[in-house]
């Protein structure tokens, strides 16, 4: 059964999951990647938080906190997809760096 | 080893493998298509834990809708074949450096703490009538206002995407 697998094996993997996501965010010269990049990241949580709920807490509550996270990153998704198509036919590029019409 | 362990190193092996080639992949669209083999994986780790219920819903949610947009916007705003420019090199090792030093430490913290099970968590079973009592009902362990919120939200969501995104047609 599922105890055959520690808790621990579960967190290592959405640390990893975190901190792949994270590399990934800060080296990334591409808006769309970075966007890629945080659903790594929050799909790491969301694991965290339905290990914990199998393991730890026979309850319900961490799977209703996952279905709310996975309702906002999708309204995330959506609105920052939005904001970079907008953007590309203002400035005719995704490069973060290029998007500096505000800094002056 | 049985099979249960097998199952999970497998598809631990597959978030992992996907999300390392969804960051670092030099084409775009190879980016895309494994990222949508690491939440297919994460899906499958979510059966692994018997929530059938949040499977789907991460099924539909990220691989049917995120992906799919992910992707539409790959094609709206990039040549095929594009290739990605290289990260900055010194920017590339201090995100390594600090990513690495950060696994470092968390892994330490969770190899030295001991969970302890608390009640039969192990083999709880999930409704999923549980789910829709808990979130449409008032009370201590019920989540109506959040719902609520969360419909608002997503409502504003699509108000504010239409708004940024249309193209206003001048005569």
């Amino acid at each position: 059964m599922i105890d055959q697998v520690p808790l621990t094996h579960i967190l290592f993997l959405s640390t990893a999951l975190f901190f792949i996501g994270a590399y990934g965010f800060l080296t990334r010269r591409n808006m769309i990647t970075m966007l890629m990049s945080v659903e790594l990241i929050l799909n790491s949580v969301n694991i965290n938080l339905v290990a914990f709920n199998r393991y730890l807490h026979p309850n319900i509550d961490g799977v209703i906190f996952t279905l709310f996270i996975i309702a906002i990153a999708a309204a995330e998704a959506a609105v920052a997809i939005a904001i970079i198509i907008s953007l590309y036919r203002k400035i005719n590029s995704i490069d973060p760096e290029q998007a500096d019409e505000l800094k002056y | 080893m049985t099979a249960y362990q097998i199952w999970f190193y497998i598809i631990a092996s597959m978030i992992l493998g996907g999300a390392l080639l969804a960051v670092t992949a030099r084409k775009i669209f190879r980016a895309a298509i494994a990222l949508l083999v690491s939440l297919i994986g994460i899906a499958a780790l979510y059966y692994w834990m018997h929530y059938e219920f949040i499977a789907a819903v991460q099924t539909i949610v990220y691989v049917g809708g995120i992906v799919v947009l992910i992707i539409f916007s790959i094609f709206l705003t990039h040549n095929p074949g594009h290739t990605i420019e290289e990260p900055v090199s010194i920017r590339e090792a201090f995100a390594f450096t600090g990513c690495f030093a950060g696994f470092a430490f968390v892994f330490s913290l969770l190899n030295r703490y001991s969970f302890e099970q608390t009640g039969d968590g192990l083999n709880h079973t999930m409704q999923v009538a549980d789910v829709g009592r808990a979130l449409l009902s008032t009370g201590s362990g019920s989540y109506l206002l959040p719902f609520e919120a969360v419909s608002l939200l997503l409502l504003a969501a699509m108000v504010g995407c239409i708004v940024i995104a249309i193209k206003i047609r001048t005569k």
